[in-house]
């Protein structure tokens, strides 16, 4: 085998490397830029986000319709707004759904539950960028305990 | 009595291959690098320790990953864990199995070549008659042989944990039906690139060290008979695999411990 042609296997060689190392950077340790497909924007305001996390997947009835964009802090009232980036196929939720924060399983991760809600004539879909009025938060165990304790008396 | 002599002369036998080692070791990287005349020859050996190992690599990082998902599912399912599945599989692959399986599957593929190849050299006097001809055989053989490793090594167990974790991927999320959002998500928050990665990168490189270094002596230690060269070749595999196995436990205390 000539020269040549061996370090061209050895840069090849070299490259799949770094390609490797950006991918463990990027995709393993990082958030990287991912996600397919179009998408729109739904907001949600919450009293308590619990342990949601960015990329938490949205579920209705189970099935995933998106990801958790970003997670900030309403500068005003101090609440947290949850951006939900929804895919595009369905669309069209009416004003009257509601969301929470829900737990799969015992100890599992957290993740958005959508309850579509009725249309009937006078209710507007949601648009691109809506809040979602109805909410409900992430359950923390700890205050459950708490209760509990406080409402035996 | 006789039984203290044999002691005490296999305990001065090892001292002292210890200390040829270390002036091979010395001699090889530390003494005089010529670096621009000695890039041509490392590439060569590059090509032939780093590439040529790709595809067992290539293969076996994507088996473990599988294998590592299949049965931490196994166990997370019966909690309703499943979705740490993502986390499992990259933290052990990255902090672990990726540079120890990595360096003993390189000892074995490429340490034990390059220990015979060596040992054949110095069986056909090829490295007396280097001598003769004023070109020095540690600058000349061992040097590129050791860079090579030092350098191929790290990069090999890069390939092997992402590779791993694709596989990972392939059981978990489109198999077993882990989903693929959390599985990214949560491997995403638990990993930490410098704690983990580069945690994994430092490791490969000690261990890329200590088993070039071990086959290059082995190699050019051997006993100059077919008989010698096929001992240290085993000797190469069966050391630098005991020598990854106990540096791993003491580096992983330094890093994870406490």
């Amino acid at each position: 085998m000539n020269s040549r042609k061996i370090e061209i296997m050895v840069g090849l060689f070299v490259a799949l490397a770094i390609a490797a190392l950006l991918m463990l950077a990027l995709k393993v340790a990082n958030a990287g830029i991912s996600g397919n497909g179009e998408t729109y924007e739904l907001k949600a305001k919450f009293d308590n986000i619990g342990g949601l996390k960015v990329r938490s997947p949205i579920k209705v009835g189970g099935v995933v319709i998106g990801r958790v964009g970003r997670i900030s802090l309403d500068s005003e009232d101090y609440t947290p707004v949850v951006t939900l980036e929804i895919s595009a196929e369905y669309k069209d939720f009416p004003e009257t759904t509601s969301v929470s924060i829900l737990t799969s399983g015992l100890l599992g991760e957290q993740y958005v539950g959508l309850q579509p809600g009725f249309s009937i004539d006078g209710i507007e879909p949601l648009r691109p960028g809506d809040f979602i009025a109805d909410t409900k938060s992430a359950l923390v165990l700890e205050d459950l305990i708490g209760q509990f304790l406080f409402n035996r008396d | 009595m006789e039984w203290f002599a044999t002691l005490g002369a296999k305990t001065l036998g090892k001292l002292s291959g210890l200390g040829r080692a270390s002036y091979l070791l010395f001699s090889a990287l530390v003494a005089k690098p010529q670096p621009l005349k000695m890039f041509p020859l490392t590439i060569k050996q590059l090509y032939v320790v780093g590439v040529q190992s790709l595809l067992i690599i290539l293969v076996s990082g994507a088996f473990i990953g599988m294998v590592l998902a299949l049965q931490a599912y196994t166990v997370l399912v019966d909690y309703g864990a499943e979705e740490s599945l993502g986390p499992m599989v990259a933290l052990s692959l990255l902090r672990e199995l990726g540079p120890v399986v990595t360096a003993l599957l390189f000892a074995g593929r490429a340490g034990s070549a390059l220990t015979a190849e060596i040992g054949l050299m110095k069986a056909t006097e090829q490295l007396s008659s280097l001598e003769m001809m004023a070109v020095d055989p540690m600058r000349r053989v061992i040097a590129p042989r050791m860079w090579a490793g030092v350098i191929s090594m790290p990069l090999l167990a890069l390939i092997f944990s992402a590779v791993g974790i694709l596989g990972g991927q392939v059981v978990g999320v489109d198999w077993l039906g882990v989903d693929g959002g959390s599985y990214w998500s949560v491997m995403q928050s638990a990993v930490d690139f410098n704690k983990d990665v580069l945690n994994g990168v430092i490791k490969s490189v000690v261990f890329a060290f200590v088993v070039t270094w071990i086959a290059v002596f082995k190699g050019y230690d051997c006993i100059p008979t077919s008989e010698g060269i096929s001992q240290a070749t085993t000797q190469t595999v069966v050391y630098s695999s005991l020598a990854v196995l106990g540096v791993d436990f003491v580096l992983t205390a330094l890093m994870f411990g406490s």
